[in-house]
Order: C-alpha cells, then sequence, then structure tokens
C-alpha cells in the first residue's frame, strides 16, 4: 500500500458509473481516501508547514558553521557561516562525541537487531500459529503499551548497580531488546502478507516450525522488518530519560553527551550547535536516504492501530 | 535465541521405525511449544525490565533508601506519601506536567489533524511534504531542545527577534512561567506533530470514498464532510494518538531539563516554574539521593495515569450516550 499511496492515482472521485466504456481501468484500486485535487492555498500551507519542520534544522547548521560573535548578532544570521568544520571538530573533542557516537551505534544497533528478530518471530506466532490463550495474550502485548518503562526507573537503576552494569551499556541495551509496538507491527504485516497456504505448504513438507520461520516467513518478512529496524532504530538513537539516569558521563550516548554541552560553565553556542548537529546527522543522513519507506513503515502500522 | 530453538535435530542413529515415531512426537512438540517459544522473549523483557520494576517500585516506596547504600532498605510506611502530599514541589510538578500536556497536547493533535487533512487532497510532491514532516520526529530531545533553547533565548533569539518586528518586546522564556512552559510545550508540538499527522492520514485513506459521495449527495460541504465523515472515521487512531500523547506528556522529563540548561534544568527552573513529575522524580532521587521519595513520585505518577485513563473512559461513555 505504501508505494500505491504515493503515487498519484487518476480521479476516481470524477469517475461515475457510467463513464465512457472507452478506456477500460487496467488495475481495479480499492476505492478509499479523498481524491480532491490540492488547490494553490493548500500548498502554501503545506509549504509553509515543511518551512517550520525544516527550519530550525536549517538554523542548526547556519549557527553551527558560525562564531559566537555572529550567532548573537541582530538580525539573526541566515546564511552558513565559515566555520563548519572547525566548530564540529571542537564538538567533537569537547563533548567526546565520538565515543559517544560508537556507543549510541553499538546501543542502536543492538535494539534494532533484537527487536527486529523478536518482534518477527512473535508476530509471525501470533499471527499464523495456532495456540491455546493466542487472543489474550496478544492483548496483554497491546496492554504492555500502555505502561511507561520510566516508571521502573528506581528499581531498575538498583537492579543494574546489582548486575554490575551501572554505567554500562548493558544496563540501556537490555531492558528494550524488544519492545510491544515492534510485536504488533510485525503480526499486522504477516496476518496480510503471509499466505497461510504457504506456511501449510511448509508443514507438509515436514518443516518444523523455526524452518518454516527461517524459509518461508523471513523472505516475505524482509520489508516490514526493515522498516521497522529503521524506525526502532531512531527510538533507541534518540532515547534519553533512562540513559540519562543510566549513563555517566565519561559512557554516554549522544543525546546524553549533548546535555554537557549545555551545562557547560562558559556557554559556547556554536559549540552546542555544532554538537546537536553531529548527534542528528546520522538519522537526517537515514531519511534522507529511506524517509519514504520509513513514512510508508509508520502509516502501514497505524492503520490498524 | 536460545529460547526459540526448543527442538534438537533427530538422532541420526536411531533405527528407521522409532525415528519415525519420535519424529511424529517431536513434531507434535514443536507444534504445541514452538508458539510459546516464539513469543517467550517480548514477556521475559517486559517482565524483567518493566513489570517488574514497576510492583517494586510500590515496595521501595515504603521504604528510605539512599542512593549510596541501596542495599539498606528501612522501612517507613506510608511516610514517603504523607512527605509527598504535604510538599508544595509535588502539587507544582503535578501543576506544571498538566499543563505543559494540555497546551502541547492539544494544540498538537489539531494541527496534525490539520496537516493529515492537507496532505490528503491528490497532490505533487506528496512524498517531500510527507518526509519533511515526518523530519523533526528524527530529531532526538537532545539536539532539538538545545536548538529551541537558543531559538528562545532572550537577547538575541530567533524568536524574539521576529516578534520584535511587530513590536514586542524581548520576552524572558527561561523565568517567565508560562513564557517557559509555552516554549517547552512547542518543543514538543515540533517533534511530534509530523508524526501523528501521518497516523491520521493513513487512517484517512482507509475511508471508503463511497462515504464522501453519500454526504456530497446528502449535499453536505467540504466542511460538513469532514466533520462527518472523516473526523468519524479516523476515531479509532485520534484516541490512540490522545492515549500515546497523553502517556507522553505525563513523562516529560527531557525537554524541562535541557530547556533549564545545567542545574536550573532538573528543578525546572529557579522557581520550579517548570518543573515536572519526572524532572521532581530525577531531583529526589539523583539529586538528593532519596531513592524511597523518588519512587514514591513514580507511582504517583502511574497513579495519575490510571485516574486519566478512568476519566477519559468515562468521558467517552457520557459522549457516545449524548450522540
Amino acid at each position: 500500500m505504501t508505494t500505491d499511496s504515493l503515487r498519484a492515482r487518476p480521479g476516481t472521485r470524477t469517475r461515475t458509473p457510467d463513464r465512457p466504456a472507452g478506456r477500460p481501468r487496467l488495475l481495479p484500486r480499492p476505492r478509499a481516501g479523498r481524491q480532491h485535487h490540492a488547490g494553490p492555498v493548500t500548498y502554501v500551507l503545506l509549504a509553509l508547514a515543511a518551512l517550520v519542520s525544516l527550519f530550525p534544522l536549517y538554523w542548526t547548521m547556519v549557527a553551527a558553521s558560525s562564531d559566537n560573535t555572529r550567532i548573537t548578532q541582530t538580525p539573526p544570521p541566515f546564511l552558513p557561516g565559515p566555520h563548519l568544520l572547525d566548530n564540529l571538530g571542537k564538538a567533537w573533542q569537547d563533548a567526546a562525541l565520538g565515543k559517544a557516537m560508537a556507543n549510541s551505534l553499538i546501543v542502536a544497533g543492538t535494539i534494532a537487531l533484537s527487536t527486529v528478530l523478536f518482534a518477527t518471530l512473535a508476530g509471525f506466532a501470533f499471527a499464523k500459529l495456532r495456540f491455546r490463550g493466542r487472543n489474550i495474550l496478544l492483548m496483554l502485548v497491546i496492554g504492555t503499551m500502555l505502561v511507561p518503562p520510566q516508571l521502573g526507573v528506581v528499581p531498575l537503576f538498583m537492579m543494574m548497580t546489582q548486575l554490575g552494569w551501572s554505567q554500562q551499556l548493558p544496563s540501556v541495551i537490555f531492558p528494550t531488546l524488544v519492545s510491544a509496538v515492534g510485536v504488533f507491527f510485525m503480526r499486522q504485516y504477516l496476518a496480510e502478507a503471509l499466505p497461510d497456504e504457504l506456511v501449510e505448504a511448509g508443514r507438509v513438507d515436514g518443516a518444523h516450525s523455526l524452518r518454516i520461520f527461517w524459509s518461508i516467513v523471513l523472505p516475505v518478512a524482509r520489508p516490514a522488518m526493515a522498516v521497522l529496524f529503521m524506525i526502532t532504530f531512531v527510538h533507541a538513537w534518540n532515547d534519553f530519560f533512562w540513559p540519562y539516569i543510566a549513563l555517566d558521563m565519561e559512557n554516554p550516548t549522544v543525546p546524553v553527551a549533548l546535555t554537557k554541552l549545555s551545562e557547560g560553565y562558559i556557554r559556547d553556542d556554536s559549540l552546542i550547535m555544532a554538537g546537536a548537529l553531529l548527534g542528528t546527522l546520522p538519522l537526517l543522513a537515514m531519511f534522507l536516504v529511506f524517509g519514504r519507506q520509513i513514512v510508508g513503515g509508520i502509516m502501514q502500522g497505524a492503520v490498524k492501530g | 535465541m536460545a529460547t526459540s530453538t526448543p527442538l534438537p535435530p533427530p538422532g541420526a542413529t536411531a533405527p528407521p521405525g522409532r525415528r519415525a515415531r519420535r519424529s511424529t512426537l517431536l513434531h507434535r512438540l514443536d507444534l504445541r511449544a514452538a508458539p510459546y517459544a516464539f513469543i517467550a522473549p517480548f514477556f521475559v523483557v517486559f517482565a524483567a525490565f518493566s513489570f517488574y520494576p514497576l510492583i517494586y517500585t510500590c515496595w521501595i516506596s515504603l521504604h528510605h533508601v539512599e542512593l549510596s547504600t541501596l542495599n539498606l532498605m528501612e522501612w517507613v510506611g506510608f511516610d514517603n506519601y504523607t512527605a509527598l502530599w504535604n510538599d508544595d514541589r509535588f502539587w507544582n510538578a503535578l501543576r506544571n506536567t498538566f499543563t505543559i500536556g494540555v497546551i502541547s497536547t492539544v494544540p498538537q493533535l489539531l494541527m496534525a489533524l490539520g496537516l493529515a487533512h492537507l496532505l490528503n487532497y491528490r497532490l505533487r510532491g506528496s512524498a517531500f511534504f510527507r518526509v519533511a514532516a515526518l523530519t523533526p520526529y528524527a530529531t532526538s530531545v537532545g539536539a532539538a531542545a538545545l536548538v529551541f533553547t537558543m531559538l528562545f533565548e532572550r537577547d538575541f533569539g530567533m524568536i524574539n527577534w521576529f516578534l520584535s518586528l511587530f513590536g514586542v518586546d524581548h520576552i524572558d522564556w527561561e523565568s517567565n512561567k508560562w513564557a517557559a512552559q509555552s516554549a517547552i510545550s512547542s518543543i514538543v508540538i515540533w517533534r511530534w506533530t509530523g508524526y501523528n499527522a501521518l497516523l491520521y492520514l493513513a487512517a484517512m485513506q482507509a475511508i471508503p470514498l463511497e462515504r464522501y459521495e453519500a454526504a456530497a449527495i446528502d449535499g453536505a460541504s467540504r466542511w460538513q464532510q469532514f466533520l462527518k465523515v472523516t473526523i468519524p472515521g479516523i476515531r479509532s487512531t485520534i484516541v490512540f494518538t490522545i492515549v500515546l500523547s497523553t502517556i507522553g506528556a505525563t513523562q516529560l522529563f527531557g525537554e524541562p531539563l535541557i530547556f533549564g540548561q545545567g542545574p536550573n534544568g532538573i528543578t525546572g527552573g529557579a522557581d520550579n516554574q517548570y518543573q515536572t513529575l519526572g524532572l521532581l522524580l530525577y531531583e529526589e532521587g539523583w539529586k538528593n539521593y532519596q531513592m524511597g521519595r523518588a519512587a514514591t513520585v513514580a507511582w504517583a505518577m502511574f497513579l495519575l495515569l490510571i485516574l486519566l485513563f478512568l476519566v477519559q473512559r468515562v468521558l467517552r461513555r457520557l459522549l457516545s450516550r449524548t450522540s
């Protein structure tokens, strides 16, 4: 549905039942959604929305490429200055962003990988396998979305101290190894995309469940897994509350390291902005390349949500 | 991964007859047990790192525990709760959480609804508009809050400069209570409006076209169609986003923390003018080293969530009865 809905469709709305039979429709499409053409006002408003969405990021780049006197002038600068690389280099060192980047990459990468694996396994079971208590357990999974994990930070902190993981990466990785959202997302996808006959055929051939998962489910699930990977990666990369508590400045993730920049004794604005830019750059790059897929994934996960 | 391999490969040396019997046995075991093995990782992780801590939070809240001596738990009964009840900072934080929650959630969802409506037109470059709307979502709380703090700077910030073009005097966004709360809300609104708009858009596109046609035949204007067809058509999604943003609002932490820049952040400003419950929790636990108190705040936040859901349910009942 994702690519279909992104493409412009013929104006179904104007088409009446007694339309001339000269141009047969090649592909019957589900008739859904509004099909009004956008007028100029719509475009102006949308452009305004895009401007508000993108301007803070653009301005981050402007500030990160200026020195402090330029940032504080009136009116504020609107074009990039010449100091981008200097500031980025300084922020990289002062906020220990190199270490933070590596940590965030490990944390977000591990969480995204394990979420995709476990969510696909569970999603497959909930979508296509029969077992006692399936519906109740699925309701339970959805119900857990309502329990914000932040509420358990005090015992979680004590637990991590006991496990010897305080200020270590496992303390932020383990609590989010798999998410209810991920399980539900994969279940919705597999329930539709994986034909029952394919699973049955695997059974007839004598394949056990794990084998079916590996050779039948995984190939079908791959597009959804890619999207889930990216969405989970974004969330894990941006997660703040628990990492802020669990990690210290010696061993931070990117968002945690960024707070150090603003807490310095002497505020260095261009440095702060350079750090913010650096910390966001990996995700922005991902959005630049896979933005459409991420948009499609979020919309697809939402329809039945 | 280990939990999902309940089956060892059938013994290769077994004689054919026994092997067949054994494999049917294994087959049945596989059918029975594999589903549970597949869903087990989720439940294990949830039980260990969400459910157990939540319950244990309640237990800790009945004790005096200090950050430096986590093993020493001294039973104090409901002392932490009575202390919290008599603590002005708690009621202040509760009020702030509520007001920031309202001024960040209501405009956010309304704007998301409008944006989704615009995106639902047949557009050139719709992919661009959608990705652009979602880009703030890719920005971490850390980075977004840093940038907005700068935009809201009193002396040279972009926003005060812009307002000064219309003759508005420079606003001290940090120390003025309502200004600070609006600024913090604007960070939340900026990050989440596009995301919610995409959820609404997906639901809007699933509304059958026939309903619009029927409404048009009945002479409904565009605006009436929006109210009578679109809104009811995406109702479950609206409820879903209300629930999600309510949860998010009660947990608000990173935005005010970074907005206050350093020590001022944890207390939510010099006069606690924007301290949320999340910040109070952190202040009690990791600044005042009172883990029992922190657990009490966490449990209060949980009760608040439950209360909100009950209120919301009752409201929905009443609304569906009246309509």
